[in-house]
């Protein structure tokens, strides 16, 4: 197997703010809004950079999503940043109506995603958001899974006309993903090639999915590993030529088990080609406190927990 | 006045005639407080918004912008688009029928002209207008956004975050308009929930009020509305309290709450078409 290494770990909305940074010195009709959490979704240098277009509205998620859809029709791109459970199901009739619907070039910008964001515990613990905002029509919704790769992201979304949900997050992880590499909306990346099992991965679960495959390929199961970065389109050519491959499917996701990834999977799947699939997810449950490290594994949503998911579909070919 | 071929004291007639035989050809739509903001509406689009309907775009760099906030008048909304040139009036038949562009509630992926936001969840409007008028200022453009909402909407939450917002930092080039009639779905906004001394309230907000105490007056409208406008770059925004009576301008309908959302019957039309010259044609 392709062997991948990482000098640091960073976290994902760092890759966000650094991107949101640079973007503000090279489009000028970029405008930056957040609602009380400058520094948590690292906008603070864009603010410093920016002032005039830096727009915190004080603790007004709905009033920040309406004020983002009005400023495209001033010819502005939008990049509207919070905690992802503040800026998915708490706004989500706004988001409905006055940007998807509307068809507004809103960049939805949502931070602090999944059970990573930890010792809050569930009441900040969005586990919802992919599911809620892919059922919307017309809806972008990405998902990276590193540093480099929401930056890389994030400057791909200011150069895509019509509305994006971006989700990344608070801990370090590992980067790995190559620097200034091309980000395309809505195609996978295929991390590893093989025959015996598909392993697809989303956002923070990619890493601990290679960590899987290693151990895989070290008992001699040839891994096809596959990073959709991209919920929604999903690149149903890639799962399919995945699956007819391989006969066996893992989809892995720091998100609720229904509505997310694997959802979209097993619904492809099941009109054009039925393949027996297992689930890393959150289960149907909240969260709760703890650090993130402790979180994921004990909601299986670590190496192990792919590992031991692999084992399980390889059973049902 | 703008449409010099016609005058603007025809209008309000004939759009009342497009609001009852629209709203009973398909038996279903919201003919109250469009037939209440018929005076506010002709003075807008015919006296006060610096518009080019025939190069509609849905971006709205370089005019004055209308936001409608309470959704469901689209029949008043529908007829002065057409009147004022932004489509065909005989589109109007389609008037949420299968297939139209007029969907029930302003829609943007329908593509009618002179929509720019999807509107009929209520609350949001305001909102929207911030967003505009602050990329107005971005872009050095010197228009106004204008906006209306129904006295029953100001009861969503999202609107005092828009109001604390624009009062808070100074959005000046806005005119909020509340259609101020004491009347929503269930009853009177007195009855269902009040909203208490509402002048006080915006002034607290650090908005500007005007109020235009005979909202069914087209001159009074006009006036108050350009007095409004005159009130605006001076760091605060404007709200206008526009007194209209639902219904207005037919007898068995003014006044009555329950006109909010029901269609006229054929008997019932035809005593009010009987009511409303036709000054300018029907559609």
């Amino acid at each position: 197997m392709k062997k991948y290494t990482y000098t640091d770990k960073k976290d994902t909305r760092s890759g966000f703010g650094d991107a949101i940074t640079q973007l503000g010195n090279t489009k000028e009709n970029v405008v930056a809004l957040t609602a009380d959490v400058t520094g948590s979704v690292k906008m603070g240098d864009f603010a410093k950079q920016h002032p005039d277009r830096f727009f915190n509205v004080g603790i007004q998620e709905a009033n920040m999503i309406g004020m983002a859809a009005g400023f495209t029709l001033e010819n502005k791109i939008p990049f509207a940043a919070t905690f992802a459970e503040f800026i998915s199901g708490r706004v989500y009739d706004q988001i409905r109506q006055v940007v998807a619907y509307s068809e507004k070039n809103v960049k939805i910008c949502a931070s602090h995603a999944g059970l990573t964001v930890g010792e809050d515990g569930a009441t900040h613990q969005a586990l919802e958001d992919l599911g809620m905002m892919k059922m919307l029509p017309g809806m972008v919704v990405i998902n990276p899974c590193d540093y480099n790769q929401t930056k890389a992201a994030t400057l791909a979304i200011a150069d895509y006309q019509g509305p994006v949900y971006l989700r990344f997050g608070r801990p370090k992880v590992p980067n790995f993903t190559p620097e200034n590499q091309k980000f395309e909306i809505g195609k996978a990346v295929v991390l590893n090639e093989g025959i015996d099992v598909s392993i697809f991965a989303t956002g923070h679960l990619v890493w601990p999915a290679i960590e899987a495959a290693e151990r895989l390929e070290a008992e001699g199961v040839s891994v096809d590993l596959i990073n959709i970065h991209t919920i929604k389109p999903l690149d149903k050519t890639a799962v399919l030529n995945s699956a007819k491959k391989t006969g066996a499917v893992v989809s892995c996701e720091e998100h609720n088990r229904l509505g997310g990834l694997g959802e979209s999977i097993a619904g492809l799947l099941a009109a054009e080609h039925p393949t027996p699939q297992a689930f890393v997810a959150v289960n149907d449950v909240f969260g709760e406190s703890g650090t993130g490290d402790e979180l994921m594994r004990k909601y299986g949503l670590d190496a192990d927990g792919i590992y031991k998911a692999a084992k399980k579909v390889l059973t049902q070919k | 006045m703008i449409m010099s071929d016609k005058n603007i004291e025809e209008y309000p007639s004939q759009i009342r005639r497009d609001i009852v035989r629209m709203v009973h050809d398909v038996q279903s739509g919201h003919p109250g407080g469009s037939l209440g903001t018929v005076e506010f509406f002709t003075a807008l689009f015919f006296e006060l918004l610096d518009i080019n309907p025939e190069k509609f775009t849905v971006n709205s760099t370089g005019e004055d912008t209308f936001i409608l906030s309470n959704g469901h008048i689209t029949p008043v909304y529908y007829s002065t688009l057409a009147r004022r040139g932004y489509f065909d009036i005989k589109e109007l038949a389609t008037f949420r029928r299968l297939g139209t562009r007029l969907q029930g509630h302003p829609s943007v992926h329908d593509g009618l002209p002179g929509i720019r936001i999807a509107s009929g969840s209520l609350g949001q409007g305001l909102s929207v207008a911030l967003g505009v008028a602050q990329g107005k200022k971005l872009n050095n453009d010197p228009h106004l956004v204008y906006t209306l909402h129904g006295d029953g909407e100001l009861q969503e939450g999202q609107i005092w975050e828009a109001v604390l917002y624009a009062g808070a930092k100074g959005v000046d080039n806005l005119i909020a308009t509340v259609d101020y009639n004491n009347a929503q779905i269930d009853g009177t906004v007195d009855d269902v929930l009040s909203l208490g001394n509402l002048q006080a309230k915006f002034e607290a907000f650090n908005w500007q009020v005007v109020n235009i105490n005979n909202g069914n007056n087209l001159q009074e409208v006009i006036d108050g509305l350009k007095h409004a406008k005159s009130l605006t770059g001076k760091g605060r925004p404007v709200a206008v309290l526009l007194h209209t009576k639902m219904g207005y301008g037919i007898d068995f309908m003014q006044g009555d709450y329950r006109w909010h959302g029901k269609p006229l019957n054929d008997e019932q039309l035809a005593k009010a078409l009987a009511q409303l010259p036709k000054t300018l044609g029907d559609y």
